[in-house]
């Protein structure tokens, strides 16, 4: 069944629309992945499925819900929790803090969560009472993705996990997003870095200029041609 | 002779630079800026009276209230809010209505309680008038502040409109009190005298703890509550606190309460340390309170706070040379001087 459904999206910012109708779906389990040159509105759809920029036509569902004109803190009360591209911690905060404003709507004592993220990311234990300012670009996208983590978010929604970080630290990131999966948490992947994503993803899109252009399962599009030449450099 | 004078300067510049660099690595250059700062006091401490410093910590503790107030505004906000004087004013006005206009009526009346010039009511009227002005600046937020948000107002306009408030509410001080100059209740005390010729009025005593005991608990507030951290995760970055599910309307009253509520107290301190009320009181304190903010680094309440200890002393301090009625010039001074060498203040990253 799908988990999430966005149809027909149409979203952009003041008198420019960036998304002229785009519709994806994510399955339960799935990781799913958006690829497609600069300013084709990847970005736009994601903050459109959160709440941060307004859905003008079409809708999205999650869970069979109507989520099109949620406020995004209440999209991440049901499970649907984003990591933005830039400026995904809070400078001034330490890790710790980071994690637990990640825990922010949870009820519970979240602290065994704090804990297993720290042992899932290891980089961050050694350094739980440093300000997020001062981590380094790898350190930095591990505690964006766990402070998302702090909720068991039902889906996870990336926006360039593996920007900006050395190439050396890129494939680390995509082994991670493939554990955090196999935990059971379904995702959703915005990407520049198309070869490396696909690779980890049972499904993709390529977006265009605000529209659909082409699905298939990760392998297909790694092997069509097309998205080989234009994408994935040759 | 140009040729000449500038080859050394040249080669100096790169080992200046790395100095520079080598020290930002070490503590991002915040402790070589305190540790001149410290030297710099410290070296003046010989020449200077003890007792002026003394007054400079009572003025700081009060410039302190106001300053972390409006810190928390600017960092959560975005808006340097200039009605945040005549919050104070305001403050100061309603407890003073309280003192001389309600109380007197339910037979509670007095002044000198123990060492203070001011009396019990005075204590009764402090919370009441934080809550009256903490809910007033939540309501002024409801609304101008957030429809100008709503409709993605920038800086500069949100700025504007304080401007307008802070006239607005010392245009209506002025009309219910009269532009006179008015006091509260009082009766003179004996200062208390200390070695090396210094001279503590116990109200200033009153000031400073009572400064201590807020600016720990904003502290406490901060540091370790949810709404406290919520208030932190906004001032940092409001988008990702909305998608953390932090409530940041709710962030917003809590900072306009705390921030009105310290500003209404600071400006019945005020009125207490100067013996009087005038309706531009706070308008005229709005320099003081600029200058320890942006000393401190904008948005940074532990800036604030030492910021404002700084420029109180300093204000006191210069009238050993200069006279007194420059004292908002030395503030003036030192906020132009921070804004040229350092903009984001002392505690604020380099760069």
């Amino acid at each position: 069944m799908a988990l999430l459904e966005a149809f027909n999206v149409a979203a952009g910012y003041g008198e420019t629309e960036i998304l002229h109708g785009v519709s994806i779906t994510v399955n339960t389990g799935e990781v799913v992945t958006i690829i497609g040159p600069n300013g084709c509105g990847k970005s736009t759809l994601m903050k459109a499925i959160v709440g941060l920029v307004r859905v003008r036509a079409g809708s999205v569902h999650f869970r069979g819900v109507d989520i099109s004109d949620q406020d995004p803190e209440q999209t991440v009360r049901i499970g649907l929790c984003y990591v933005p591209q830039t400026d995904n911690v809070f400078p001034s905060m330490t890790i710790r803090e980071n994690l637990e404003i990640g825990a922010f709507v949870r009820r519970d004592d979240y602290q065994f969560r704090i804990d297993e993220m720290l042992k899932l990311f290891p980089d961050l234990r050694r350094s739980a009472r440093l300000k997020a300012g001062t981590l380094s670009g790898g350190q930095r996208q591990m505690l964006a993705i766990a402070r998302a983590l702090m909720l068991d978010p039902v889906l996870l929604l990336l926006d360039e996990p593996s920007a900006g970080l050395a190439p050396a630290l890129v494939e680390g990131v995509f082994k991670r997003i493939r554990d955090i999966n196999s935990t059971g948490v379904s995702i959703l992947l915005v990407e520049q870095n198309a070869r490396e994503s696909l690779r980890i993803s049972d499904r993709g899109y390529v977006l265009s200029g605000g529209v659909n252009q082409l699905q298939d399962t990760g392998p297909a599009l790694l092997d069509n041609p097309e998205v080989g030449r234009v994408y994935l450099g040759g | 002779m140009n040729l000449v004078s500038s080859q050394p300067q040249n080669l100096a510049r790169p080992s200046r630079r790395n100095l520079r660099r080598i020290g930002r690595r070490m503590s991002s250059g915040r402790i070589s800026a305190l540790l001149a700062a410290g030297l710099l006091i410290l070296g003046f401490l010989p020449f200077v009276k003890l007792g002026l410093v003394v007054n400079g910590l009572i003025l700081g503790s009060v410039i302190a209230l106001g300053a972390i107030g409006l810190t928390l505004v600017y960092g959560i906000l975005k808006l340097g809010n200039f009605a945040h004087g005549d919050y104070m004013a305001l403050g100061a006005y309603v407890a003073f209505f309280i003192v001389d206009g309600v109380l007197p009526r339910v037979g509670i009346e007095g002044a000198g309680l123990g060492p203070f010039t001011f009396g019990f009511p005075v204590l009764i009227a402090l919370p009441l008038a934080a809550a009256v002005v903490a809910l007033g600046a939540i309501a002024l937020d409801a609304l101008i502040y957030r429809r100008l948000r709503d409709r993605t107002a920038s800086t500069a306009i949100l700025m504007m409109a304080s401007l307008g408030v802070a006239i607005s509410i010392r245009g209506l001080v002025q009309l219910i009190w009269s532009g006179e100059t008015q006091h509260y209740p009082r009766e003179s005390r004996q200062v208390f005298h200390l070695p090396m010729d210094v001279r503590i009025p116990p109200d200033g005593i009153f000031v400073a703890i009572l400064a201590v005991i807020l600016v720990a608990g904003v502290y406490a507030l901060l540091t370790y509550t949810k709404m406290g951290k919520a208030m932190r995760a906004t001032s940092d970055n409001p988008t990702l606190a909305l998608v953390s599910g932090i409530n940041t309307r709710q962030v917003v009253w809590w900072t306009w309460g705390i921030g009105g509520a310290l500003a209404a107290i600071a400006g019945v301190l005020l009125a207490v340390v100067q013996a009087q009320l005038l309706p531009i009181m706070g308008w005229k304190f709005l320099i003081p309170l600029f200058a320890a903010v942006i000393l401190g680094g904008i948005g940074n309440p532990y800036g604030a706070l030492i910021g404002a200890l700084v420029v109180g002393v300093s204000m006191e301090l210069s009238t050993q040379w200069i006279n007194p009625s420059y004292k908002p010039a030395v503030a003036f001074a030192i906020m132009i001087g921070v804004l040229l060498a350092r903009p984001r203040g002392i505690f604020g990253d380099a760069q």
